[in-house]
Order: C-alpha cells, then sequence, then structure tokens
C-alpha cells in the first residue's frame, strides 16, 4: 500500500516537473517571457483569506504569469513541501504567506541557493540569515489602528468635553489585535480629552462584540465611541446598541478595521461611521512585484499593501466594488 | 431534596459575592428596566446570553447522569446556525414566517439526528463516549464550515432576529425558551420515574438492566436529547446576530457545559444529577464572563480570574478542604479527621446516591466498565 503510495506520489511529482518545464520554459534557462510564479497560501480559514486568494489568481491571469498555487491547509510541514516543490520544478519566483513566523531558515537557504528569489505575503517571518528573501507585501497592523484613531481624533476635533472610548480587542495575543491597539492608542494618546474607558477582548467573532457590548453599555452610560479591531465585532456591537435604545451611529460613533462587504452595508445604513480597509487583494501589487523581482530590479525590503479608509459618504458608492 | 439543596450553598454563596462584586463596580448592575418593550439590564443580559450556555448544560447533565460524555456540542451548534441560516438566504421570501419555521425546524431535526448518531457510537456500539462524540465535534465543524462555504452567512430576516430578539410580556424568547427546557426537565425527570432510571443507570448500566430498565435506548434517547439542546442553543446564537458563523459559533461551550454541569454537582462518574444544580452552575459561568467586562479585568489576566473563582467554588464544595478551614474554629467538637481514613461527610454522600448495589460498597462490575 505504502508502496503504491509513494509511486504515485513520484508519478505525480514526476508530471509537475514535466508540465514546469514544458511551459515555463524552466527558470533561469529561460528566454522564454512567461514567469512561472510558485505561490503557497495558508489555507482558506476566512472570508478574507479566499478573497485573498481570488485576487491573486485573477492578478496573475491578467498578469500573464503562470500560477502555481498550493493550500498549505495551515499546516507548515505542507507549506515546506510545497516550496521544496517549487524548487525541484525550478519556477521563477517563490511567493508565500507563511503559516507561523519561525522555522523557514532551512528552506529559504535551499531557494536561496536554487537562485530562485522569494516574496513574502501578509505576515513576515523571523530568520537570522540576510537575503533570504527579497521583499514582504503585506498589511500594516499599527498604521491601520493609527488611522482609526485619526479618525476619532477629527471626528471630535471641535469638542472640549472629554470623550469615552470603548474598545473591542481583536483575540488576545494575536498581532491584529496588539498592533491595532497600540497604533490608536498611539493617536489618541495626544489629547487628554480622550479616554478608553474600557477595553475587552470580543473575540474577533459577532458574537463576541455583542456580548462585551451590552456589558460595556450596562456599566458605562456615557459611551461617546467605539472602536472595533475588526467589523465583524462591531456589527455584532451594533445589535446591542440597538437594543439599548441608541443609534449606532448616531450616539455612538463607530470606527472598525477591516472592510467587509456587510460592514460597508452597515455603513451605507448609517450605523457605522468609518472603515479602515485591511485589505486582502493584493494580487496585483505582488504581481508587479514578482515581474520586478524576475527582472533584477531593486524592490524595497517592506512593501505596504494599498489600503484605503472610507466613511459613510463613500459606503453606498463603495459597496458594489466589495469582493469580500 | 434537602441534601441537594445543602450541596449547591456553596455556588449560590459564590454566585451572591460575583453579584455583589459587580454591583460595587458598577452601582446601576441591579436595575432592570423595560426597553422597546423588553426587560432590559444586566441581569436580564446574563440570562438572555447565558440562554445557550443553559440548554446545553441542560443536555449534558443527562449524558453524564448516564455516564456519558457530549464534546459535539459545540459542533452542533454550528452546524444548527449554518443550516438554518442557509436555508433562509436560499429561500425567495427570507422574511416569511413559513420559511423561517421551516428553517429552525429543519436545523433542529438534523441536530436530534446527530445526537442519536452520537448515542449510536456510545450506547450501542458501546465506543467510550469522550472518544465517539470527539469525531462529531471535529467533523460537525467541518460540516458547518463546508454548509457556509468557510464564510459568515448574514441573514436579513424579521422574524429569524425576533427568535433572539423578541419577547413575550417583556420576557426575552430566549429566557423563556431556557425556562421551559427546565420546566420540561423537572417534570419529566422529578415527577416520572425516569429520573430513578436515569440514576439507576447512571449508577449502574449492569444492574439496572437486571432490573428491567433499557439502559441502551435510555442513553441514546439522552444523547439525542442533548443534540437537540444544542441545536436549539445554535439557533439562539445565530439569530443573536442574525449571522451563522461555522469557524467561531459554539466554539470550546462543550467545556463551559461540562464546567456548569460539574459546578452544579452532578457527578462526571454518572448517577446523581441536579437540575436546579445545572442552572445555577451556567448562570455562575456566565456571570463570571460578565463580571470580567464590568469590572474591567484585563484581556491578558481574564481566564485566569476565571480560572480562581472556579477553583474557589471547587474548594468550597468539597467537604474535606470546608473541614480542615473551619477544624481551628470548631470548639470542644470531636476532632475531624484529616487523613484518608475517616468517613466521608454523611451529608454530602446521602440523597440521590442510587443503592444499586444496597450495602454501599462499590459493585465489583462497575469497577470493570
Amino acid at each position: 500500500m505504502n508502496k503504491a503510495l509513494s509511486t504515485t506520489a513520484a508519478a505525480v511529482a514526476l508530471t509537475a516537473a514535466a508540465t514546469a518545464c514544458g511551459s515555463g520554459g524552466g527558470g533561469q534557462g529561460g528566454g522564454d517571457d512567461t514567469i512561472v510564479l510558485g505561490f503557497s497560501q495558508v489555507g482558506a480559514e476566512s472570508g478574507w483569506r479566499t478573497a485573498n486568494t481570488e485576487s491573486i489568481k485573477a492578478a496573475a491571469e491578467e498578469a500573464g504569469i503562470e500560477l502555481k498555487f498550493s493550500d498549505a491547509q495551515q499546516q507548515q510541514e505542507n507549506q515546506i513541501q510545497a516550496i521544496r516543490s517549487f524548487i525541484q520544478q525550478d519556477v521563477d519566483v517563490i511567493a508565500f504567506s507563511p503559516v507561523v513566523e519561525s522555522g523557514w531558515d532551512t528552506v529559504l537557504a535551499e531557494a536561496r541557493n536554487a537562485g530562485i528569489p522569494v516574496v513574502l505575503t501578509d505576515r513576515a517571518v523571523e530568520t537570522d540569515q540576510e537575503d533570504v528573501y527579497e521583499t514582504f507585501l503585506g498589511s500594516d497592523f499599527v498604521e491601520e489602528g493609527r488611522n482609526a484613531g485619526r479618525y476619532v481624533v477629527e471626528e471630535f476635533a471641535d469638542s472640549d468635553e472629554d470623550v469615552n472610548i470603548v474598545e473591542l480587542q481583536g483575540t488576545t495575543g494575536s498581532a491584529p489585535a496588539i498592533d491595532r491597539k497600540e497604533g490608536f492608542a498611539e493617536v489618541i494618546g495626544e489629547d487628554d480629552k480622550f479616554e478608553i474607558v474600557a477595553s475587552q477582548d470580543g473575540d474577533f467573532t459577532r458574537a463576541g462584540g455583542q456580548e462585551v457590548m451590552q456589558a460595556f453599555l450596562g456599566s458605562h452610560d456615557d459611551i461617546d465611541v467605539l472602536y472595533a479591531h475588526n467589523d465583524d465585532m462591531a456589527l455584532g456591537a451594533i445589535e446591542s446598541i440597538e437594543a439599548a435604545g441608541l443609534e449606532p451611529g448616531e450616539d455612538i460613533k463607530i470606527v472598525s478595521v477591516d472592510g467587509i462587504k456587510d460592514a460597508f452595508q452597515a455603513m451605507a445604513d448609517g450605523k457605522i461611521n468609518q472603515v479602515v480597509e485591511c485589505n486582502p487583494l493584493i494580487g496585483p501589487q505582488l504581481m508587479d512585484l514578482v515581474e520586478q523581482v524576475h527582472a533584477g530590479e531593486e524592490v524595497p525590503e517592506r512593501v505596504e499593501v494599498e489600503e484605503g479608509v472610507f466613511g459613510q459618504d463613500q459606503a453606498e458608492e463603495e459597496l458594489p466594488n466589495r469582493e469580500y | 431534596m434537602a441534601a441537594q439543596m445543602r450541596r449547591l450553598v456553596w455556588p449560590l454563596l459564590v454566585l451572591v459575592a460575583l453579584l455583589a462584586a459587580n454591583a460595587v463596580a458598577s452601582p446601576g448592575f441591579f436595575a432592570v428596566t423595560v426597553k422597546g418593550g423588553r426587560l432590559y439590564g444586566s441581569l436580564v443580559d446574563i440570562l438572555h446570553f447565558g440562554a445557550p450556555l443553559l440548554l446545553i448544560a441542560l443536555g449534558m447533565t443527562v449524558v453524564i447522569a448516564l455516564r456519558g460524555i457530549d464534546l459535539s456540542v459545540g459542533a452542533v451548534v454550528a452546524v444548527s446556525g449554518a443550516v438554518a441560516c442557509e436555508i433562509i438566504v436560499a429561500a425567495g421570501d427570507p422574511s416569511s414566517p413559513g420559511t423561517v419555521a421551516g428553517a429552525v425546524g429543519t436545523a433542529l431535526a438534523l441536530s436530534v439526528l446527530l445526537g442519536l448518531w452520537n448515542g449510536f457510537l456510545a450506547a450501542v456500539l458501546r465506543i467510550q463516549p469522550i472518544v465517539a462524540t470527539l469525531i462529531l465535534m471535529v467533523a460537525g465543524r467541518g460540516l458547518a464550515q463546508l454548509i457556509t462555504d468557510g464564510q459568515i452567512t448574514t441573514v436579513t430576516s424579521e422574524p429569524y432576529r425576533r427568535i433572539a430578539a423578541g419577547s413575550l410580556a417583556a420576557v426575552p424568547y430566549t429566557v423563556l425558551m431556557a425556562a421551559v427546557t427546565v420546566l420540561v426537565m423537572w417534570l419529566a425527570l422529578r415527577r416520572t420515574a425516569l429520573g430513578l432510571f436515569v440514576e439507576a443507570v447512571g449508577g449502574n448500566a449492569e444492574a439496572a438492566r437486571l432490573a428491567g430498565i433499557r439502559a441502551t435506548g435510555l442513553s441514546v434517547a439522552a444523547y439525542a436529547f442533548c443534540g437537540l439542546c444544542a441545536g436549539l442553543a445554535g439557533i439562539i446564537i445565530s439569530a443573536n446576530t442574525g449571522s451563522a458563523d461555522g469557524n467561531n459559533a459554539g466554539l470550546w461551550i462543550e467545556l463551559d457545559a461540562i464546567l456548569a454541569v460539574v459546578i452544579g454537582g452532578t457527578l462526571l462518574t454518572g448517577g446523581r444529577f441536579s437540575i436546579a444544580g445545572t442552572v445555577l452552575g451556567a448562570v455562575i459561568v456566565q456571570t463570571l464572563s460578565t463580571t470580567v467586562y464590568t469590572m474591567g479585568v484585563p484581556p491578558e489576566s481574564a481566564l485566569v480570574f476565571k480560572a480562581v473563582v472556579v477553583f474557589v467554588v471547587c474548594l468550597l464544595q468539597s467537604p474535606r478542604f470546608r473541614a480542615q478551614v473551619a477544624a481551628p474554629f470548631r470548639r470542644g467538637g470531636p476532632p475531624v479527621p484529616a487523613g484518608g481514613a475517616g468517613p466521608p461527610a454523611p451529608e454530602e454522600e446521602d440523597g440521590a446516591m442510587p443503592t444499586a448495589t444496597g450495602d454501599g460498597r462499590p459493585d465489583p462490575r462497575e469497577v470493570r466498565r
């Protein structure tokens, strides 16, 4: 049984390698102008991730880049295997969204030795070695927090009274939760009138946001602003605010991060005031980088995803464009 | 009955202490008003958000009383919400009460089926319950993700939202559903012979079988009931936000439910169970979450805070611990047995323990199982 399996696996690998040579013209040897990109995705754990995958696939087709896509299903082993198989197939560029931060040294060195440039997307890796990857394309969570903070500062610029803010944090200890909290606190910390009166873990879920907000409303009767680390928690909190007989977006201003379709709908309905985008649609930017890297051009070590900030006036117009 | 009441004194005291702490942190904590024709206030929130947990804990109580355990309830919550929401979204008219009734009915029927499946594995095939239900715990969540396509499904259906947001005579439907379930369970288990059967089978399945009780059928029915409770909880959780979240709905709720059952004094080894205890346990677990938010315990220390409170409840429930603590203050009384030799404190062991073996010795057959 085992033998049969490994034979099949070998056959599949061989076929794949043969296809790679046939169509891609084989990496560095190829004067052929089709770039072959091997991309290893984390998985399909959320709508955000699905939109991310779709964007990369669509952009590759658009740019005429041959994409070899592999889904790691949240396992680092799968991802390392996928990268090794990309090296064997001698693709032109490797890109991947690391499942975890550490443990990439060996496989990245293998890619470097094979002369294949690597681009990271979405998350960074920890490594002691130099030049193992060309660039990292991803969101700046701290900047997203700052953007949310800037909205609050602007909205209450004319107010002399104290502004009471409640914060719904993402899952305790996760990178977006830590960074979005930090960026927000940094911006509002410049003025004493802003105070975060309560800040709790809403677990990035609607149910969590709803329950925590309900408790906030019970223990604080003068909340001016809600800052939610993601849209889902804000959507849950809206239910609680309405149940309390208050008007979300009016009595309590709401700013949240991500930019999912449902949040834009709520913003169009006047229930959310500002949405800071955390953009999964990185495909076009990634393909540009891949082309530059392949051509041997210098690229910055860190490239930030183009992300917008949307207010209620843009919600209606932007709604049909939301893909996730 | 009196013994059971005495056992519940300690968790009750902890609940009172928690509520008192909340009232100190937030003076308006006990205030209950009517907003939009519905009771409103922190105490109502505890009951409303605690309703799904309570429902699941009630189902779990019967399963545990029969020496089983059901780890799959969280997954059933996710499946039930996902099925209901997908049916409503796919229907031509999401706002028609008929559509919603059909969707909820289908979701609940499926939940019962999933419960029957657990019962079949655990009671008929005799697979260890923890393993048998672990299968559905993992597979069920996968199923929910498959149904929702890994996305959060949002429904805009007024009748569906009313399940969570509506009220009858100002009392939220969610609280009513939980109350009715408690009442039905109490009538069925404490006013008919069914409760005795459960205790007999949980105490010693073989002896109960020889006495003419259909142990297997009873266990399968218990798992099915637990599935139904989880399904109903799933509907409430999903109706709360008008969405189905296959990844997160009901995540880890099985552990909270088991905790609620145990705090309430039901033995994990089966036999003795307490419906009132489970209600109290579920309310304590939910009050704990509310306390964290109201008192502003930082999220980093929230889990430690909860653990400490649960630890205190468990210590207070241990007769030996209480005896140790009380010993220095007791004047003239007989010395309290501190080691392992003394007989157990009688008030803890009388009452509902089934006397299948008559003389109180453990049945050798019990050891073999």
